[in-house]
């Protein structure tokens, strides 16, 4: 069985595992961590995100093998000694419902909030069309999203560290 | 299990007890609470570690953490707050000091199947007396302890405190005291004005697990030696297994058995790819009847709106039939799945005389009755924790997967998390029934409404064919609206497809053609809708209430941007009534809902924000139905299979939405499943009055 070594949440793991097997189930099945979500394997929507090399990546097809020496971070570790700004946003606009999708939500609005520190209303729906959310959770997520912005905006000190673990 | 990943409840098997009026050690039930099951409740109740257990749903331990044992699944509408918001208000303590289990299957609890937007109706007085019988008794055991009159006593976050003095004391160090005292038989509930939870906004309990990754749903489930499997079965409906080649699977990595199960083909491996891949390219035949279709399905409806079929309400004068003009107008709505984004899953362990079942069911009663029948168990040797539900609708509650589960603990060692693929959740679920509607009325010389005649057409989930299902017209047979001639009536469909309860189940699909054929009244006698409905809603207050509100808030007549039109509609469900304005627009990328006003009534409030939330989420399953959800049938399957076929509302499509809750001294209604009738039929009407045919088919891009 290959091995494959890559970096989860800022610690070298390696894996024993079928090049073929994805992403997914290796951090489900094998890693044991189990926030990142299986939903449809199809890539429709969004349950299993996570950040590879801080790019919001849907893990259900991606082989183990194409993570191999990358950066890995999952929901449980998106938080830094405190929750993530996107994770406090969440708490404060109640957005979960049963939240089986919000780990996938969550790391792609993270990953948006880098890239744009002041996303416009297309650039979060853009952003958040490769997800479901079953309980329709959709009104609060944007004001999540909004409220995520503000407080990042009126935090000039923040830095990739306030905002999680990995760097961007 | 103390090896297992959730925390169990000690030893919450059945345990005799002899209990007296005494609420020590082996704990005592309130049997008083529970009415007429009070005898089944004082047999055997659930033993409890925490010294003062004054009821099945709460106990103190001496470091007066507050544990209270949630007897419904959250599944996302919010029980695990609405519950302990019951009991932390009348115990008096915060809401964010007490700590939830999730209660195994145990019919002392009562009954603990989570549908029908039941729990908060059915828990609101016996959680709050649990609560307020405990908090009495801390008073009394501080009094005691003071030498002070009890009625000089109250209690507030967690203390008992004397008034005169201002002597407080933490319920930790009461317990012991409590416990030996008797149990108020009436606890005095809090007056209305003393409530400090109940009615206000709270954060939901569930929400930081529901952040950081750490909330356990099934599929999260892992135990020592844990192995993952699935179950291949025939995709034509009532068919069978021919043949496979094991062959075709054995030997794929992590693959380790394969087998005939239950008519279907099992397969059995160390992690959930190497079993659902293999599904995938199992080589099996298959034996059955192709023969049904979509085609044969509308044949079969239209012929079951000819039949006589069950009345189910007929009353008034037959002779306003002849009261002049007749309107008619015919629906249909399709087969749907639920495809809770969780797919279907369970654990089972089966080891030592014993059967431990990991589920986020909704039925864990029912769960732990199947498992006993299948394994010859007995009731307390058969655990059944509950895990979070990643939704439920109604799937969750038919335990079909408990079943496979089960199945193969027997057939192998150690634990075992049987997994449905996407494509098995949405090609063998238990569906919402396809409907065929024919509406009559006649109008009398002035355009009013005198007759209505309802027919429905439909397989019956009760799987009646020679008697009326009366679930399958819930929402008809009551029909709010003052007409003299009322016939309601069904007649039932055969279908090979199983049918299963749908978030608001018959509500769904007869709101839809009920508030759109009112709308037809309305357009035939050239009256205003909203007009029409405030007419004939004069004896119903409840319903003429959400209208008028939603009317006012929506502002109703008032002028829109071009391209933009109104619908309304009004629907009760579960002791709740709604009404909801929806603005839409009919443009290049199909139908886009803007806005949606929605006026509540659900009688007395635990939580706004969460009543909030469920009509939120309402609107957008209802939605999701309305303009996509479709189960096609072509040789005897499903034709959809993942959610590229099946398609879900998205971010994009959501519409801005408002929602009133109507002030209410009424009892508590349901609130999880109430927001999703309304919506189908605003939107039909907001599209009707855009011009050209009225949507009388769901979902209305198919129409
Ligand atoms: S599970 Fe990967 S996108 Fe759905
Ligand atoms: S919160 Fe349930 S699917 Fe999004």
């Amino acid at each position: 069985m290959p091995r494959h070594r890559f970096e989860l949440n800022g610690q070298p793991v390696s894996v024993d595992v079928p090049d073929e097997m994805p992403l997914l189930w290796v951090l489900r099945d094998v890693l044991q961590l189990t926030g990142t979500k299986y939903g449809c394997g199809i890539m429709q929507c969004g349950a299993c995100t996570v950040h590879l090399d801080g790019e919001p990546t849907r893990t259900c097809r991606l082989p183990v093998a194409e993570a191999a020496g990358r950066r890995v971070t999952t929901i449980e570790g998106l938080a830094g000694d405190s929750l993530h700004a996107v994770q406090r946003a969440w708490i404060a606009e109640q957005v979960p419902q049963c939240g089986y999708c919000q780990s996938g939500q969550i790391m792609s609005a993270a990953a948006l909030l880098r890239r744009a520190r002041r996303p416009s209303g297309a650039q979060v729906e853009a952003a958040l069309a490769g997800h479901i959310c079953r309980c329709g959770t959709y009104a609060r997520i944007r004001r999540a999203v909004a409220r995520a912005a503000d407080a990042l905006a009126v935090a000039p000190a923040w830095t990739d560290e306030d905002a999680g673990a990995e760097d961007g | 299990m103390a090896d297992g990943p959730f925390k169990v409840s000690r030893r919450d098997l059945l345990v005799a007890t002899g209990a007296g009026a005494v609420a020590g050690g082996a704990a005592l039930v309130l049997g008083v609470w529970y009415g007429r099951r009070q005898e089944r409740f004082t047999k055997r109740v659930p033993s409890r570690s925490q010294p003062f257990a004054p009821s099945i749903y709460l106990a103190i331990d001496g470091d007066g953490l507050v544990t209270i044992w949630l007897t419904r699944s959250e599944m996302g509408q919010g029980v695990s707050t609405a519950l302990p918001m019951l009991i932390a208000e009348e115990l008096e303590v915060e809401l964010d000091a007490v700590r939830l289990e999730h209660a195994v299957a145990n019919r002392n609890y009562g009954p603990q199947l989570t549908g029908n937007s039941a729990a908060v109706r059915k828990l609101w007085s016996p959680l709050r007396q649990a609560g307020a019988a405990a908090r009495e008794m801390m008073i009394a055991a501080a009094a005691a302890q003071w030498g002070v009159s009890a009625s000089e006593c109250s209690a507030r976050d967690g203390h008992a405190i004397h008034g005169p003095s201002g002597r407080r004391s933490p319920y930790g160090g009461l317990v012991e005291a409590a416990a030996a005292l008797p149990v108020p038989a009436k606890p005095r509930l809090k007056p209305d004005d003393a409530l400090r939870l109940l009615g206000r906004r709270q954060p939901r309990l569930d929400v930081p697990a529901k952040v950081d990754g750490s909330a356990r749903f099934g599929l999260d489930v892992r135990l020592p030696g844990l192995r993952y499997a699935t179950i291949v079965r025939c995709p034509i409906f009532g068919g069978d297994l021919a043949g496979f080649d094991a062959a075709s699977v054995q030997g794929r990595a992590g693959v380790d058995e394969v087998f005939e199960l239950d008519g279907g083909v099992a397969i059995v491996g160390d992690s959930t790819w190497a079993v659902l891949s293999a599904a995938e390219v199992l080589d099996a035949r298959w034996d059955g009847d192709a023969g049904f279709d979509d085609a044969q399905l509308a044949a079969r409806l239209e012929r079951g709106l000819e039949a006589a079929g069950h009345v189910a309400r007929e009353e008034g004068d037959a002779a306003r039939w002849k009261s002049g003009r007749t309107v008619q107008a015919e629906y249909r709505t399709p087969f749907l799945a639920h495809a809770t984004m969780e797919p279907i899953n369970a654990t089972a362990w089966i080891r030592d005389g014993r059967c431990e079942i990991w589920a986020p069911t909704q039925a864990p009663q029912g769960a732990q009755r199947m498992a006993m029948k299948l394994t010859g168990l007995a009731e307390p040797n058969v655990i059944v924790h509950v895990t979070l539900l990643g939704g439920g609708f109604g799937r969750r509650a038919a335990n079909i997967e408990v079943r496979d589960a089960v199945l193969v603990a027997k057939r192998v060692k150690g634990p075992v998390q049987l997994v449905w693929s996407r494509e098995a959740d949405v090609q063998h679920d238990v569906y919402r029934a396809a409907t065929a509607h024919r509406l009559e009325a006649a109008l009398d010389s002035e355009g009013a409404p005198v007759a209505w005649r309802h027919r429905v057409a439909s397989p019956s989930l009760m799987g009646r064919t020679d008697e009326l299902d009366p679930l399958m017209l819930h929402g008809a047979t009551e029909l709010p609206y003052g007409i003299e001639r009322v016939e309601v009536s069904w007649s039932s469909v055969a279908s090979p497809v199983p049918l299963g309860f749908w978030r608001s189940v018959a509500h769904s699909y007869n709101a839809f053609a009920i508030e759109c054929f009112v709308d037809e009244l309305a357009r035939a006698a050239q009256q205003d809708p909203v007009a029409l409905r405030r007419k004939l809603l004069q004896s119903a207050p409840r319903h003429l209430g959400v209208l008028e509100k939603v009317a006012a808030k929506a502002g109703w007549g008032a002028p829109l941007a071009a391209g933009l039109a109104r619908g309304v509609a009004v629907h009760g469900s579960f002791g709740s009534f709604v009404a909801m304005v929806a603005e839409v627009r009919r443009g290049e990328r199909g139908v886009t809902v803007e806005r949606v006003v929605a006026a509540v009534d659900c009688g007395r409030v635990v939580n706004p924000q969460i009543i909030e939330a469920q009509i939120e989420g309402g609107i957008v399953f209802g939605l999701t139905a309305a303009l996509h959800g479709r189960i096609e049938l072509r040789a005897g399957r499903v034709v959809q299979s993942n959610f590229h076929d099946y398609p879900m509302l998205r971010l994009a499509d959501m519409p801005e939405v408002v929602v009133e809750i109507l002030p209410s001294e009424e009892e508590p209604g349901g609130v999880g499943e109430i927001g999703v009738p309304p919506i189908a039929p605003a939107v039909a009407n907001a599209l009707a009055s855009l011009g050209g045919e009225p949507p009388r088919e769901l979902p209305i891009s198919h129409g």
